[in-house]
C-alpha cells in the first residue's frame, strides 16, 4: 500500500515538477535570444547571466527530482512498515 | 540502485568508513596539487613557455574576468577560494571519461560540504570588507523587518547551492547506469556528454552564485553609479 502510493506520488512528482521549469526556462531563453539580437556587444554579460538565470530554474526541476527518487529508493516508511507487518 | 559513491566502500573499521566519495575526493586532491606543483615549477613570461602553463593562464585570467565582471572589483583577493570550488568542481566532472570513477560530487556529503564553505565565506569576505557592524547592518536594509528574511534567504541559499549540485550529478550518474543496463551500446555515450556538459555548466554555476553572493555581502557600501542617460 505504502509502495503503491509511493511509487506514484514519485511519477506523478517528476510528472508535474518538469512542466513548470521548462516553461520558464523557454520564456527565460526566448527573452535572452530577443536582447542578444538586439544588442550583440553584450553577449558576454547576457550569456553569463541566461546561464545563471537557467541554473535557478532548473534547481527546482532538481527539487522535484530528488523528492522522486527519496520516495523510490531511500523510502523512509518502507523499512517501518515492513518490520510492523513481518512482525505480526 | 546505488544512489551515490558513498556505497561503496573500499574499508571498514568499526563505524570509520572509507567509501568512494572519500577515495575518489582524495584522487581529484592529489591529481590537482600535483598537477599544480608540475606546471609551476618553472614559471617564464618568455614566450615560449609550456602549453601546460599556457592552459593554467587561460584559465587564470579567464576566471578574474568573470569575477571582476560579478562586480567583485579586486578579483585578487577572491581568486584563491572561488577558482578551486570551480576547479574541483569541474576536475570531479571531467574525470567521468575514466571508467570505474563516478564524481563525489554526486553523494550530498561533498556538495553539502562545498555549500557550507560557501556560507562561512559570504560573513568572512563582508566582514573583512565592511568590518563586523557594517556587515551585520547589511542584514537591516531596507528595512528592519526584512531581519529574518534575509537570515532565512542565507540559509536557503545555502541549501539550494548543494541540492542542485548534487542533483545535478546525481542525476546524470543514475541516468547512465540505468541506460548502461538497458541499451549498452550508443545511448550511454550520448548521456556521457551530457552529463559532461552539464558537469561544466553546474561547476561555472556553482562558482558564479558563490561570487554573486560574496558580492553581495561585500559591496552595500559603495554608492550605486547613476546612470547615465
Amino acid at each position: 500500500m505504502i509502495a503503491i502510493a509511493s511509487i506514484v506520488t514519485a511519477g506523478v512528482t517528476t510528472g508535474f515538477g518538469t512542466m513548470a521549469p521548462a516553461l520558464a526556462e523557454g520564456r527565460a531563453v526566448a527573452n535572452a535570444l530577443t536582447s542578444l539580437a538586439q544588442q550583440p556587444d553584450a553577449s558576454a554579460t547576457i550569456t553569463r547571466t541566461l546561464f545563471v538565470g537557467l541554473a535557478m530554474i532548473e534547481s527546482t526541476a532538481i527539487y522535484c527530482f530528488v523528492v522522486s527518487m527519496i520516495l523510490i529508493f531511500a523510502n523512509p516508511f518502507w523499512n517501518h512498515f515492513l518490520t510492523l507487518t513481518s512482525g505480526k | 540502485m546505488r544512489l551515490s559513491p558513498d556505497q561503496i566502500i573500499y574499508w571498514q573499521y568499526g563505524f570509520l568508513k572509507l567509501n568512494g566519495t572519500i577515495v575518489f575526493t582524495w584522487g581529484i586532491i592529489v591529481l590537482l596539487a600535483i598537477g599544480a606543483k608540475l606546471i609551476t615549477r618553472n614559471l617564464t613570461t618568455e614566450h615560449k613557455r609550456s602549453r601546460w602553463q599556457n592552459l593554467l593562464e587561460i584559465i587564470v585570467t579567464g576566471m578574474m574576468k568573470q569575477i571582476a565582471d560579478v562586480g567583485l572589483r579586486n578579483s585578487k583577493k577572491y581568486i584563491g577560494f572561488l577558482g578551486t570550488l570551480f576547479l574541483f568542481v569541474a576536475t570531479a566532472a571531467l574525470l567521468t571519461v575514466i571508467p570505474g570513477y563516478e564524481s563525489p560530487t554526486g553523494s550530498l556529503s561533498t556538495t553539502a560540504a562545498l555549500a557550507l564553505c560557501v556560507l562561512i565565506a559570504v560573513p568572512m569576505f563582508g566582514i573583512s570588507n565592511q568590518g563586523v557592524g557594517g556587515y551585520l547592518k547589511s542584514y537591516i536594509e531596507p528595512t528592519f523587518i526584512m531581519l529574518p528574511f534575509n537570515i532565512i534567504s542565507e540559509v536557503s541559499r545555502t541549501l539550494a547551492l548543494a541540492v542542485r549540485l548534487f542533483g545535478n550529478m546525481m542525476s546524470g550518474a543514475m541516468i547512465i547506469a540505468i541506460l548502461l543496463t538497458i541499451t549498452p551500446f550508443l545511448f550511454p555515450i550520448l548521456m556521457t556528454l551530457l552529463g559532461l556538459l552539464t558537469g561544466m555548466v553546474q561547476a561555472y554555476i556553482f562558482s558564479i552564485l558563490a561570487a554573486v553572493y560574496i558580492a553581495a555581502a561585500t559591496s552595500t557600501r559603495e554608492t550605486k553609479p547613476i546612470p547615465q542617460t
